[in-house]
């Protein structure tokens, strides 16, 4: 039974432990075990910490021991190397941040050690979360564990493809405009974005501070639903966290759709759509309505088409800003043999940022500046606003949105790195969901010739429970989620 | 809308990143074609409709004026690539 161990969902691993018939030792080498015969064909981690997860394990059995457990306590989770670590590297995927130790551990990550887990190691990611492949990590690409020439999808690739080969029972990523969602799908587990607000950003590395939100990758509904408990709540250290209290988000779980409106924006299902996926979204049409929900395809938020545009000025603009930072001065790489001060912070900028990151900030830069920002900017803020009441209008009708998470299943490595705009595509259905703060998960929805595809359960501010719920029926009709990679 | 090598040099300048001369034709070309798709944005009637910078209905936020202690200032210059005497090392600003 051990090979089993590294695939075991949350709510099970926490049910074997506190029976004492599995210890959390057990468990996390059976996981570094998993790690060491896997990792070296899919490449999800940046730095596995072996020697300090087994010290967490025994401190996690001491605790079981104790009767002083969480749902969490003693479980193996892997963490995107976007969130800093005491003592541990952080690294963001880029060389900018290359050997760079944090002083403090983010508050999510604060959260999970309280709540007793145990810390595998950092996964790969797109250098600084921009990506949709985590291709333009500077180290190396992941490889979807599902086809190992393809991508796992990114930004939190690293993270999607830990949980579905088996090197982690969970993870956390990051998603600024689909990096937990899109991923998850690609991957075939499940990944939830939390309303923006819900989880604090305290200690996550900044990339767009208005769209980023931390959330966890898990096998199950109800697992994401336990890690959601566990890491949200309002942090003073995080002002734009919010002051509203957190319920239980497993207690709704079981309560079904009977009776609940669902949408079906048809700006998400566009002509363009890969059949194969457009197949799987009429089942999960199908599948809700026969679990008694009401499904209203008839339903329009025209201004998605200039979603992606919005996201692209405000993600880009708000990045050129936060990743001023990096200046060879502070910390991370620093190039020295300038004539000048400018020329040594051109050079550390130039010379530690990879192609995307670069990229970014110089489209933010020309966004933000001087002729340009009423055109780009101002109308993007503009046009977010429209996005938004487009969404609360539709809420006023339906207690859920349901859409693809992705045009397509998982792509080859290297087919769109030379075109970044058909890059930008693949987040099209994902990125609405950020700009209007809003709360979506991806739960696998089947099989498309052999690659995992996901299905979008979209919420109101602060609903999550809703989400988890749709999520969770649509989940339990099928048993894709069993379903593991031929690695 | 066509964004030429002076523009991105400009922008580059702006960010305080170096780039290579092959950098520059390439993003000149690929920021003509990304802005390009920007275009969409003029169809969005957006009179009279203020902007969100973000969607929080959060404003002022306040804390307590309280002391408490911060990093460990030897934990914070280790990761520093030059100090001197306790404090960051940086090169003379004005010549």
């Amino acid at each position: 039974m051990t090979n089993d161990l590294p695939f075991l969902t949350i709510a099970e691993a926490a049910e074997r432990l506190l029976r004492r018939d599995l210890s959390s030792r057990e468990l996390t080498q059976a996981l570094l075990d998993r790690i060491a015969a896997v990792d070296p064909r899919v490449r999800a981690y940046l730095a596995v910490t072996a020697q300090r997860a087994l010290e967490q394990a025994d401190a996690a059995d001491t605790h079981i021991a104790a009767r002083n457990a969480t749902p969490l306590t003693g479980i193996p989770v892997a963490i995107k190397d976007v969130l800093v670590t005491r003592g541990t590297p952080t690294t963001c995927g880029s060389r900018m941040l290359e050997g760079f130790i944090s002083p403090y551990d983010a508050t999510v990550v604060a959260r999970l050690q309280e709540a007793g887990a145990v810390v595998l190691g950092k996964t790969n990611m797109d250098e600084f979360a921009m990506g949709s492949s985590t291709e333009n990590s500077a180290y190396f690409p992941t490889r979807n564990p599902w086809d190992l020439e393809r991508v796992p999808g990114g930004s939190s690739g690293g993270s999607a493809a830990a949980v579905a080969a088996g090197e982690a029972i969970y993870a956390l990523g990051s998603d600024t405009g689909g990096s937990i969602r899109q991923p998850a799908a690609l991957c075939g587990v499940v990944g939830m974005k939390p309303t923006y607000g819900r989880v604090s950003r305290y200690g996550l590395v900044a990339f767009a501070s208005s769209l980023d939100q931390v959330g966890p990758f898990t096998r199950t509904v109800r697992d994401a639903a336990l890690v959601l408990n566990a890491i949200c709540g309002h942090d003073p250290l995080d002002s734009t966290s919010a002051p509203i209290d957190v319920p239980d988000f497993t207690a709704d779980l079981e309560k079904g759709v009977r009776g609940m409106r669902i949408g079906v924006p048809r700006e998400y299902l566009p002509d363009t759509l890969d059949q194969g996926v457009r197949e799987r979204m009429t089942e999960a049409l199908k599948t809700l309505e026969a679990h008694g929900a009401e499904i209203d395809t008839d339903v329009s938020l025209p201004s998605t088409e200039a979603a992606l545009a919005v996201y692209y000025i405000i993600a880009p603009s708000e990045a050129s800003a936060n990743l001023a930072r990096y200046d060879g001065v502070k910390y991370g790489y620093s190039y020295r043999d300038g004539k000048t001060m400018w020329e040594d912070m051109e050079k550390t900028r130039g010379r530690g940022f990879g192609a995307e990151v670069k990229r970014r900030i110089i489209i933010g830069t020309y966004a933000l500046s001087a002729g340009y920002y009423d055109a780009y900017y101002l109308k993007a803020l503009k046009v977010r606003t429209v996005i938004r009441r487009e969404f609360d209008a539709a809420f006023e009708r339906y207690d859920a949105l349901v859409a693809p998470v992705t045009p397509t299943p998982a792509f080859k490595i290297g087919e769109k790195t030379a075109d970044p705009y058909a890059m930008y595509l693949n987040d099209v259905f994902t990125l609405p969901v950020n700009i209007g703060g809003l709360p979506g998960i991806s739960v696998p929805a089947g099989f498309v010739d052999g690659l995992p595809v996901g299905l979008q359960v979209i919420g109101k501010p602060f609903d999550e429970a809703t989400v988890f719920r749709v999520a969770h029926a649509y989940e339990q009709a099928h048993d894709w989620y069993t379903k593991r990679p031929p690695l | 809308m066509e964004i030429g090598r002076e523009t991105v040099l400009h922008l580059a300048r702006l960010a305080r990143i170096d780039l290579t001369s092959d950098e520059v034709s390439t993003y000149a070309a690929q920021l003509s074609e990304i802005l390009g798709h920007f275009d969409v944005l003029q169809r969005v009637d957006t009179e009279d409709v203020e902007p969100t910078a973000h969607t929080l209905a959060l404003e002022d936020v306040m804390v307590e004026d309280r002391a408490r202690p911060s990093l460990p200032r030897d934990q914070v210059l280790a990761l520093a690539p030059l100090t001197e005497d306790g404090y960051l090392r940086v090169r003379a600003v004005l010549e």
